[in-house]
């Protein structure tokens, strides 16, 4: 569209123009440069530009022993940390073929799906905020607070666990943080999340941000590698958890929601439901974890128990042995998806029989959503590029690596 | 081999193999299960039609990721792996190609609009060209970057460093330098077949390279044991140095007092009388 007599340009025709996003922008969640073609306010065409966050951490990894490189893992998606090492030590076992004890299970998934929610808590959080509530954003980051409290007082850290190890997990939890977890789902968790939602999820203005922007149809989302609610916003009831069950999810009992109309709405609302599948499944875990070791007893992989170090000559051998040399994983290739909170998250992991990683390739969720960008953008104005941001759910940790 | 690990189960990778392998026919190089992987290596050439024919006809219907990986002591040295998922039949499976600097590999954006990034990402990361991609810019690595990062040649601290330049006011770029050089420890059993000199170990005797004509003393000359040419250098002996004379001389060079309470002038006073 031209203006034929502008007061402003003197009569000169203003063609389509381009203007620059990011890096620094409170609403592109990270370092996110845009170059946005616009007509008017009418985005034309975008174009991302990623990769400034960009760390190397798949050569770092090649550097490092299988147990050195699990903390690289963390600082992925450092929203939900937990959920990144997950698919790395699965490969390791895959590659090894090792069993690992059914407590471990159970605490794996019981702290996958908390930390589900802690992702959930920052998204949603900082989605609504984008487009332009302030309350529920503060209220969430309670909830937050809590599960980032649970994390510390099982691992020691608030965000950079490190608590998954090949063969189970580095410590036991205490009791009472069981105990304690099971209050909170009860109590707090559904008071503070549902107040908060209250606000949102029939709001009016925040329908009008996000009801019919960035519609994605089925085939669309298949073709461009949409995975986990970006996928099941558009109505495919795909989730790893339940088709291709790691660890105890074949024995949890929950639902997978699903969008219908499959814009920026519903990919929020199904992360929502999520919330409450997630509480559903911690409890379950909860109720059934049985005693038991929470890590493979296999000593050549994971190391003794400090006490028995004391004793035990052979103990001390292999604790020596694990964290100078770290243990072999047998040549071969593997790839492993888990379903992290933002989709698919995928570690292709190649070992030559070394004590290395030959090569370890991180699939991350985001860089695929945020290509597609450009195809949910497009005939949109330039307000709705932060809420179709916004129910990406990027993380810039885990899109550049 | 019975399952004992908890990773993700997929459906029953039975049978499939075999299907793959009789639908691909010559484009099929190798074709291997481990550690319950379908790994199928098709030729450069065919991967294009190669994975249209596992997307329409066996219902591999998502590309998740492209993944390249790096063998510098093969001819082809890059590996590209695709990794593709059946979402109906809730299935993965691996597709290889391999490549090298010089030979393009068929792109499959026709196929995935996804492949444009992920391809654009292993041409950065390890310098693969993709024929057919219109958008093959660098996507990862910083503008202007120079070389393909995660090649295994490349070194790990990599050439460039930037900082912020206080009397520039801007970012400049500098060749690294390390305070201290990377410290890559080898915790390698040396009972293990360790190719190298064990560190402590350099005084033992190096194995004896192989020779073509053993080495034979023929005359006395031959075996280095002869009488030296200069055997009366040992004869000769040199004056002793001189002795040094103390000419008493003030020595203007001399440090001074470190013990600042002494006043300077009290001290050279002190020298005079």
């Amino acid at each position: 569209m031209q203006l034929e007599q502008s007061p402003t340009t003197e009569g000169e025709v203003v063609d389509n123009y381009t203007i620059n996003f990011g890096p620094q922008h409170p609403a592109a969640h990270g370092v996110l440069r845009m170059v946005l073609e616009l007509d008017g306010e009418v985005i034309e065409r975008v174009d991302p530009h990623v990769g400034l966050l960009h760390r190397g951490t798949e050569k770092l990894i090649e550097h490092k022993t299988y147990l050195q490189a699990l903390p690289y893992f963390d600082r992925l998606d450092y929203c939900s940390p937990l959920c990144m090492e997950h698919s790395y030590v699965l490969a390791i076992e895959k590659l090894l073929n090792l069993e690992v004890p059914l407590r471990a299970q159970y605490l794996r998934v019981l702290f996958a799906e908390l930390t589900r929610i802690c992702n959930h808590m920052l998204n949603i959080g900082s989605h609504v905020m984008d487009v332009g509530a302030m309350t529920p954003n503060l209220w969430l980051f309670e909830i937050r607070e809590d599960c980032l409290n649970f994390f510390e007082r099982a691992s020691g850290a608030r965000m950079h666990s490190a608590w998954f190890r090949p063969g189970g997990v580095h410590q036991d939890v205490p009791l009472k943080l069981l105990a304690d977890m099971a209050e909170w789902l009860d109590t707090r968790l559904p008071t503070l999340f549902e107040d908060a939602m209250s606000l949102v999820v029939d709001n009016r203005i925040f329908k009008q941000r996000n009801v019919d922007i960035a519609v994605v149809s089925r085939d669309d989302a298949v073709k461009w590698g949409f995975s986990g609610p970006m996928i099941r916003g558009a109505g495919i009831p795909w989730d790893i958890r339940k088709s291709q069950p790691y660890d105890v999810y074949d024995r949890m009992d929950f639902e997978i929601p699903v969008g219908t109309n499959s814009d920026c709405y519903d990919r929020m609302m199904v992360r929502v439901e999520e919330v409450r599948q997630s509480a559903r499944i911690m409890k379950q875990c909860l109720a059934e974890m049985p005693d038991g070791p929470v890590a493979s007893t296999d000593r050549k992989v994971v190391p003794p128990k400090r006490a028995e170090m004391k004793s035990s000559m052979e103990a001390l051998i292999h604790h020596f042995k694990l964290y100078t040399e770290g243990f072999h994983v047998p040549e071969g290739e593997v790839y492993v998806a888990t379903e992290s909170p933002k989709g698919e998250f995928g570690v292709y992991l190649v070992s030559d029989g070394s004590n290395k990683p030959y090569r370890c390739k991180i699939r991350p969720t985001a860089f695929s959503h945020l290509q597609a960008m450009d195809f949910m953008c497009k005939g949109h104005m330039l307000p709705d590029a932060t809420a179709i941001l916004g129910a990406i759910d990027v993380v810039f940790g885990e899109c550049d690596r | 081999m019975p399952v004992l690990h908890s990773a993700p189960r997929c459906a029953s990778n039975e049978g499939v193999l075999d299907t793959l392998s009789v639908a691909l026919g010559p484009m099929l190089v190798a074709a291997k299960e481990e550690h319950g992987e379908i790994v199928l290596t098709v030729a450069r050439q065919g991967i294009e039609d190669a994975l249209r024919l596992l997307r329409d006809e066996h219902q591999y219907q998502q590309l998740m990721e492209i993944a390249g990986v790096d063998f510098p002591s093969r001819p082809e040295r890059f590996e590209v792996v695709y990794m593709l998922l059946s979402l109906t039949k809730n299935h993965r499976i691996l597709v290889k190609v391999t490549a090298s600097e010089a030979t393009p590999v068929p792109t499959v954006t026709t196929l995935w609009p996804v492949a444009g990034w992920l391809e654009r990402e292993v041409f950065d990361m390890y310098g693969v060209v993709f024929a057919g991609n219109a958008d093959l810019r660098r996507i990862l690595t910083d503008y202007g970057f120079e070389g393909h990062p995660f090649r295994k040649d490349f070194p790990l601290t990599g050439y460039q460093e930037l900082r912020y330049s206080e009397e520039d006011k801007r970012v400049v770029y500098e060749p690294v330098k390390l305070a201290q050089d990377f410290r890559s420890f080898d915790f390698m059993s040396p009972w293990e077949g360790a190719d190298y000199v064990l560190p402590g170990d350099e005084k033992a005797e190096p194995a004896p390279p192989p020779v073509d004509k053993p080495v034979t003393t023929e005359k006395k000359g031959d075996s280095g044991a002869g009488e030296p040419e200069d055997s009366k250098a040992a004869e000769k002996v040199s004056p002793a140095p001189p002795a040094k004379q103390d000419t008493g001389e003030d020595k203007k060079d001399a440090p001074k007092a470190t013990d600042s309470s002494v006043p300077k002038d009290d001290d050279e006073k002190g020298g005079e009388a």
